[in-house]
């Protein structure tokens, strides 16, 4: 049998398409896909990361389950989440609104909200951590002039992770005005003016026509939030180091104890995987939240 | 005329508060150490650019900026070149095993990086990379967002330029490069410009993979320097500038681009 001209071109398609995509599929697949299930071979492990590990079964989960430090952190990453999320939606979505009027100066204080998007969580950390200083930093200066006490922030355990929280905000703000902006110049201006019409003043036409128009944004940006405030780990390194008193040691910051600082690879691994989880699942809701809410989108 | 907008009266200060810390930041790098450690702080009286230059001087600043920009510009052409072609292999060709390989690479998306370094660093060290910057570029050579842009560009494009170009001659190589390159070039840059931003900003990876005082980032590398000079804030505040200016000048120069990138992108 020989080959027609339509099967040689269907394998000529086959090489070309393989040929074009296996340097990045390649790439990918070993440095992304291979130690997602290497992980959770690790996790069966008893190991340092440096030598051949041994079986371990289902030890590093037990372990996990009755380790209390694991339960404090993860506690402590909850908390962190609980206060993040929501400080950061409730500041960005009036700060958006006001950001979208056709105001002057406007493109400066656009500006001025954004440009911590592209600052590094080393330079936020260093930079914080001299405006926080409990002897001579600018926020207890303030605090000075208005007749308060000094106070400890990063060094005070009952402070440091709220100080965390307050300078992952200022990190994160300019990012969700930035999507709510986007959202907000997305709401047809005739339904506005349809709404104003029908006697609806700014305040009513915003609660009942612009609010449930960005609901799909702040879906978005709510599991997004989430998802890396459960992976918090180079603002606390760079600041508090997991301290005073482990009042920072989030999830991930007690990961990467186990793992290059006790050296127990196989127990940070089990760590990982449990995180995964919980990140998965909140994955699977952004999904199912995008499909539900999708009927606001009007373009 | 019209009345300025109450809005300011909000705004403004929101504004100050948001660049306060790079404010200071600017500040404390050209005061006097003296300046820096008095309560309530204030302004410097001069410029004390000695601060920079003993920031240089203390610290391998020059090789940490160099090996951050080797790193960075080396993973921007990679993602350019290797997720342009995967991106329009995936877009436009039929070929064997294709739906399979892009669910499974976006399916990578999904995964936190913290899954993925414990595996990550002991095949580095098999591959002989650790410590080197070949560790800090390997993993970051192509990704799977940059495919997925790539693709995302390439179905929306007209099929019609590239029959019209095949019916000309030309082959598929010939087509991306000369015929569909121009119209690649916002995609290309949002692609850049995020790439960048990721690899130059980076600090968990580089804290593992990375050691000796040569191969450092300059962002792990102003950490170790944070460690080592707690005490001299204008020095650390020298270095710290330094280290973000690159970024803030692509940010100040791209801020309308910018912005839309990272809407687009979902990333910080």
């Amino acid at each position: 049998m020989t080959a027609t001209p339509a099967d040689r071109r269907k394998l000529e398609d086959h090489l070309a398409g393989w040929g074009f995509a296996a340097p990045a599929v390649v790439l990918i697949g070993v440095f992304g896909l291979v130690p997602v299930v290497w992980s959770f071979v690790l996790s069966l492990q008893h190991t340092d990361l440096t030598s051949p590990g041994t079986f371990a079964g289902g030890d590093n989960y037990a372990k996990l389950v009755a380790d209390p430090l694991f339960w404090d952190a993860a506690w402590r990453t909850l908390v962190y989440v609980v206060l993040f999320v929501p400080a950061t939606l409730a500041l960005a979505l009036p700060i958006a609104v006001m950001l979208n009027q056709k105001i002057r100066g406007v493109v400066l204080y656009r500006l001025a909200v954004s440009v911590p998007l592209v600052t590094s969580t080393v330079a936020t950390g260093i930079m914080f951590s001299w405006l926080a200083n409990p002897q001579f930093g600018l926020v207890n200066a303030a605090l000075d002039a208005v007749g308060l006490p000094k106070q400890g922030f990063f060094t005070d355990p009952g402070q440091a992770l709220v100080s965390v929280v307050a300078m992952t905000v200022w990190g994160w703000l300019g990012f969700a005005v930035i999507i709510y902006l986007a959202a907000l110049q997305n709401v047809p201006k005739d339904l506005i003016e349809a709404s104003s019409l029908d006697g609806c003043g700014r305040a009513r036409s915003f609660w009942h026509v612009e609010l449930p128009l960005v609901a799909p944004a702040t879906g978005f940006l709510l599991v997004w939030l989430t998802i890396n405030g459960l992976q918090l780990f180079d603002a606390v390194y760079v600041t508090t180091k997991g301290g005073p008193l482990r009042a920072t040691t989030v999830l991930v910051y007690h990961l990467y104890n186990e793992a290059f600082v006790s050296f127990d690879g196989g127990y940070a691994a089990a760590i990982g995987c449990a995180v995964f989880l919980v990140i998965g699942a909140f994955t699977l809701a952004q999904l199912r939240l995008n499909r539900r809410t999708s009927h606001y989108e009007v373009r | 005329m019209r009345r300025p907008s109450a809005l300011h009266l909000i705004l403004f200060p929101l504004s100050v508060v948001m660049v306060t810390p790079l404010v200071w930041m600017l500040l404390v790098s050209i005061s006097t150490q003296e300046e820096s450690r008095r309560f309530p702080p204030g302004l410097p009286s001069g410029v004390e650019w000695e601060n920079y230059a003993a920031a240089i001087r203390d610290a391998p600043l020059g090789s940490w900026l160099a090996n951050s920009f080797v790193v960075s510009v080396v993973c921007v052409v990679g993602n350019l070149v290797l997720c342009s072609l995967a991106g329009y292999a995936f877009a436009r060709i039929s070929f064997i095993g294709s739906k399979v390989a892009f669910v499974l690479m976006l399916a990578t998306l999904m995964v936190p990086f913290q899954i993925v370094m414990l595996p990550l660093l002991i095949m580095t060290r098999e591959l002989g990379l650790v410590d080197t910057l070949g560790a800090l570029i390997a993993p970051n050579l192509a990704t799977a967002f940059g495919v997925f842009l790539m693709r995302q560009f390439f179905t929306t494009l007209p099929r019609e330029l590239e029959e019209a170009a095949r019916i000309d001659g030309a082959g598929r190589l010939r087509t991306l490069f000369q015929v569909l390159l121009p119209l690649m070039r916002p995609t290309l840059a949002t692609l850049a410009v995020l790439t960048f931003l990721q690899t130059w900003n980076d600090f968990l990876w580089p804290l593992i993979a990375v050691q000796s005082p040569e191969v450092m980032t300059v962002q792990l590398g102003l950490q170790s320097f944070q460690g080592a000079h707690t005490t001299n804030w204008p020095k650390l505040m020298a270095g710290t500038v330094l280290s973000q200016l690159p970024v803030l000048l692509v940010f100040f120069f791209a801020q309308r681009f910018f912005v839309r990138s990272v809407a687009a992108a979902g990333i910080k």
